[in-house]
């Protein structure tokens, strides 16, 4: 086993690990080794092709199609340089203040996640799409809300030079999206940091690393690693876990560390999300334009729910008609003249949704879908629809009914379906991209695995630095406040790293 | 197909290997278009669906080979035939009770072997362009 030694180790290189790694790369020109370590490969700017099953595969751990252990719903996470963000549409958005209330994590207040955020709002080129780049599945969303008298929001989104390719979620092909691959990272790299991908870390032991340096296998898009394929032993005097609400917890849990952190794993949230379809009578434009511009939120504490809009590609779309044959089939042949609409429920910690690991160490994520999550997406989904009719669609799937094709005139029936709020588990495909949880902050071990500044409870040289710090669900995208929260714990690092 | 840098075990030979002519018999249900799919097409699907499958876990692959063999010789019980021996129609009945079952992790199973067929199908660049997907880099700049 090879050995290597650095001052600080960060592993994961998202929104988290990156912007730790921005936060703390000035200390390398005093001297301070520090490395990213990234599971995912780093790809060459042509290698971003917007193939779908290609990207996917490349991009996202397990296709984007990490499934939980009830089978009722996959998990999209980004195993890359630049982790998520080299996959999500960019929306940067910050919490309402009732979900900072809520959380109730010692000294953290709204006030301080948005100064931080400006930071990043800035370095990421964070604003609205200009309205002449806005597409009509977009606008189709803004003119039936408005109709309906409900009040979108745009996202603010870290984009410079966008062309409109739509392919966000495949990673973008013209390097617009403003992620930490294309930001944090460099500019870390750029002040002295090393990162290292195709490394993945096996588990942790005091200031110890232990991980595994895979090849680039034949043919394989992507860099091949800057070390030597095989197993390595890393001192560190401190190491920052970053490895997102799934790989987080489970690196944690298979170092041991379960033991004296009771609550390590639990309070995982992840936005469950459906896709609805709407057919219109002529084509619109679609699958050009930056795919995620509006969103609907006054519905989220009332109901529990957000609209946001979507496209999606083929495969995916396919996936989220429920059925099979003619009906199925006719949707998808209507594909440029489909609208589409995100519903994602705003779920809560549930003591049975958790991540634990399997025998061979590998992350296993409980997810019980409560009434209200499912009732959430249902009355979301019946929203979209009349957001659809409102804006002249024609006909909507509606995956959970059946039969799952409902008319413009059916309105007393969308009236009964949001009050029975069906749903088949294992029928309906359910996704989630905002995974959150896992190793929450807090005040003591009895109710959290850190302290508010990502200090695990009674291991100092251990921080937690991503998504995972969330005490519950953050109600809203995600990536500002993990941003945010990075910066918070990377600013106690820069304070203490001396003393280790 | 480009050639992934994702872990597959290449070593073993594809788990739907046994299973092309039931694999193809129900995605020519899911997906009616598929009755006219040519041999090289049916590669190119069989090439994505072992692909994805075999990035997936080993026990995730064995689940999905005993649930093709539930599926192939269930239908004896309803219809006193297996499965490729079933007209169309019967096919059809046949996989709806599995996607609505009361168990739900029937309907679970159904919903992994449909997402794997829908993948094989669509995932194909000249399925994609059949439905009017016509995504470019270029953006904006390519529809104008």
């Amino acid at each position: 086993m090879k050995e290597r030694a650095y001052d600080i180790v960060i592993v994961g290189s998202g929104a988290g690990g990156g912007t730790v790694a921005q936060e703390l790369s000035p200390l390398c020109r005093d001297g301070l080794r520090i490395a990213v370590l990234e599971k995912g490969p780093k790809l060459r700017d042509a290698e971003f092709t917007g193939k779908e099953f290609e990207m996917a595969r490349v991009l996202y751990e397990e296709g984007g199609g990490f499934l939980t252990t009830e089978a009722t719903m996959t998990l999209a996470f980004g195993s890359a340089y630049g982790g998520s963000t080299a996959v999500y549409t960019g929306t940067s958005l910050l919490p309402p203040a009732r979900v900072l209330r809520n959380w109730n994590v010692p000294g953290l207040t709204l006030e301080e996640v948005e100064r931080r955020a400006q930071k990043f709002k800035t370095q990421n080129n964070v604003h609205l799409i200009e309205d002449d780049l806005i597409n009509e599945n977009n606008r189709l969303f803004v003119a039936g809300c408005r109709r309906l008298g409900w009040q979108v929001g745009q996202f603010p989104v870290s984009v410079k030079g966008c062309r409109g390719s739509s392919l966000c979620n495949l990673g973008c092909p013209n390097q617009a999206k403003q992620g930490t691959d294309r930001v944090q990272l460099p500019q870390a790299e750029r002040n002295g940091v090393e990162v290292v991908t195709r490394c993945e870390v096996l588990r942790l032991e005091e200031k110890k690393l232990f991980v595994r340096v895979a090849a680039k296998p034949d043919g394989a898009k992507g860099e091949p690693s800057p070390w030597e394929p095989g197993e390595y032993s890393i001192s560190a005097k401190m190491v920052v876990v970053s490895g997102g609400a799934v790989n987080s917890p489970a690196l944690l849990l298979r170092s041991g560390f379960g033991g004296s952190l009771p609550r390590l794993g639990h309070g995982f949230t992840a936005h469950p999300a459906l896709i609805v379809v709407a057919e219109h009578d002529r084509p619109i434009t679609n699958f050009v334009g930056h795919p995620k511009s509006f969103y609907l939120d006054q519905f989220a504490e009332s109901d529990r729910f957000v609209l946001e809009t979507c496209m999606y590609f083929p495969f995916i779309t396919a996936k989220s008609l429920a059925g099979f044959g003619d009906a199925h089939s006719s949707f998808m042949r209507a594909y440029p003249r489909l609208q589409m609409i995100l519903v994602l429920a705003c779920d809560h910690v549930e003591e049975r949704n958790r991540v634990t690991i399997d025998d061979a160490g590998r992350p296993v994520v409980h997810y019980h879908f409560t009434t209200d999550v499912r009732r959430a997406l249902v009355r979301g989904a019946v929203a979209s629809a009349r957001i659809f009719f409102a804006a002249g669609a024609r006909r909507v799937h509606l995956p959970m009914v059946d039969p799952s094709t409902v008319e413009a005139n059916e309105t007393v029936r969308l009236e009964r379906i949001a009050e029975e709020a069906p749903f088949l588990l294992g029928k309906v495909t359910v996704s989630a991209a905002h995974l959150q949880g896992g190793c929450a902050m807090g005040r003591t071990s009895a109710d959290s695995v850190t302290d508010p500044f990502g200090r695990v409870h009674g291991f100092p040289w251990l921080r937690v630095a991503d998504a995972s710090l969330f005490p519950n669900s953050v109600e809203i995208n995600p990536y500002l406040t993990i941003m945010s929260l990075a910066d918070r714990v990377a600013e106690k690092i820069r304070e203490e790293v001396r003393t280790l | 197909m480009p050639v992934s840098d994702r872990p597959s075990h290449p070593t073993s030979p594809p788990a739907l290997a046994a299973f092309r002519p039931l694999v193809r018999g129900i995605a020519c249900t899911i997906v009616p278009e598929a009755v006219s799919l040519d041999e090289k097409a049916w590669a190119d699907f069989e090439r994505l669906t072992d692909a994805a499958l075999g990035d997936r876990p080993p026990a995730l692959q064995r689940r999905l080979q005993l649930f093709l063999r539930a599926i192939d010789w269930l239908p004896l019980l309803r219809f006193g035939r297996r499965f490729h021996s079933l007209q169309p129609a019967q096919r059809a009945r046949f996989l709806a009770g599995l996607e609505n079952h009361v168990v739900q992790l029937i309907r679970s199973g159904f919903w992994g072997l449909r997402t794997l067929v829908l993948l094989g199908y669509y995932g194909r660049p000249e399925a994609a362009a059949a439905i009017g997907y016509h995504a470019d880099p270029r953006g904006w700049e390519a529809q104008r």
